[in-house]
């Protein structure tokens, strides 16, 4: 099970009133490459990956909760005092029209969630090799998205995001460097 | 609102450095949990994550739920701001 | 020292309609060329500066800056 704490893991601050903005991020919230596919990629993939490595996915998996929430908390932040009009020239009509100020597990443009985003072959090495691809894509996406804005805080936490699929990326290639048995044998440490 | 005060922040802000490096080490010892100077330093953390965080609790409310902290009378857990607000 | 960001010239077309890019960037973070990661590597001086990078260690940190921006790649 989880606790919560009622903390964000890095402070996340928007001061530049850019609505547009909240359409884009919701490509890491509910696209391919998002939180939520990471999350559920590597918290599902725990129950058959061999016992040596299912502490890096289950505690992966946790802190991408915590990056699905800072997401969240920018486009809710975002979002949160503009009028229909606001929204609507921010691209976001039709999700008004459906959703109101609700965040819906979409991608930027308005493509509904699927569990089709991730996989989950129970070959540790097949799975190893696409979370570590998902962390490499998460990061471009991160770059993506700082290159269309220009508010310094909200490239802050975008930037602490994007540093964090680095060290998901090495945790990663790291279990595959424990799976392949060679490290004890060759005497590295 | 005493919620927004500084004070709300500047704490806030310590548990959130000291319970990032916590996360850190705690990803980095899934790989090496040989690494006796690294579990030393994320035991030495965990104290003082436990320090600050009952600090916090006592000016602001309960921070965890489901019996991870104690709880005030009235009840604060429900109280907000929630992170996404603050 | 690794370099974090590559560059490259694209081939440039004579019917290209719009104004050519003439140098194109990507990233080529630090976890490509540290294998296992080593005990004891130096930390940040202090946990905020740590928070602030986004991790513990100097040498996983990759600073990122907009490359179409002036001053850019």
């Amino acid at each position: 099970m989880w606790y919560y704490e009622k903390k964000l893991q890095y402070p996340v601050r928007v001061s530049k009133c850019d609505v547009q903005m909240a359409k884009f991020l919701t490509e890491q919230y509910g696209g391919a490459d998002g939180e939520l596919a990471a999350a559920l990629r590597y918290l599902n993939q725990r129950y058959t990956v061999p016992d040596k490595i299912i502490g890096v996915l289950n505690d992966i998996g946790t802190e991408e909760l915590a990056h699905l929430e800072m997401i969240a908390t920018m486009v809710y932040k975002l979002t949160k005092d503009a009028t229909p009009d606001d929204l609507k020239k921010a691209g976001l009509g039709a999700h008004y029209a459906n959703h109101d100020k609700a965040l819906y597990f979409e991608n930027a443009g308005g493509v509904p969630f699927t569990a089709t985003y991730f996989t989950a072959k129970g070959d540790p090495i097949a799975d190893l090799y696409e979370d570590i691809a998902a962390e490499e894509k998460a990061r471009s996406t991160y770059q993506w998205l700082i290159n269309m804005t220009d508010d310094t805080d909200l490239i802050d936490s975008l930037t602490f995001l994007r540093e964090r699929e680095i060290i998901h990326s090495q945790r990663f290639l790291e279990c595959v460097e424990i799976l392949k048995e060679e490290r004890d044998r060759k005497k590295i440490f | 609102m005493k919620e927004s005060t500084a004070k709300y922040y500047e704490l806030l802000h310590e548990i959130q450095q000291v319970d990032f490096a916590l996360v850190e080490l705690n990803l980095y010892l899934n790989t090496h949990p040989m690494d006796q100077q690294a579990i030393m330093q994320f035991n030495e953390l965990v104290q003082r994550s436990q320090m600050l965080k009952k600090n916090f609790e006592s000016m602001y409310g309960t921070m965890r739920n489901f019996g991870e902290s104690f709880s005030p009378t009235p009840w604060s857990w429900s109280n907000t701001p929630w992170p996404w607000q603050v | 020292m690794n370099t974090f960001r590559k560059t490259y010239k694209p081939f440039i077309g004579p019917f290209d309609p719009c104004p050519p890019m003439k140098v194109k960037s990507y990233e080529t973070p630090p976890q490509l060329y540290m294998g296992f990661q080593p005990y004891n590597l130096p930390q940040f001086p202090n946990l905020q500066t740590a928070l602030k990078h986004g991790t513990l260690w100097p040498a996983l940190f990759a600073p990122y800056e907009n490359p179409y921006r002036k001053g850019g790649a």
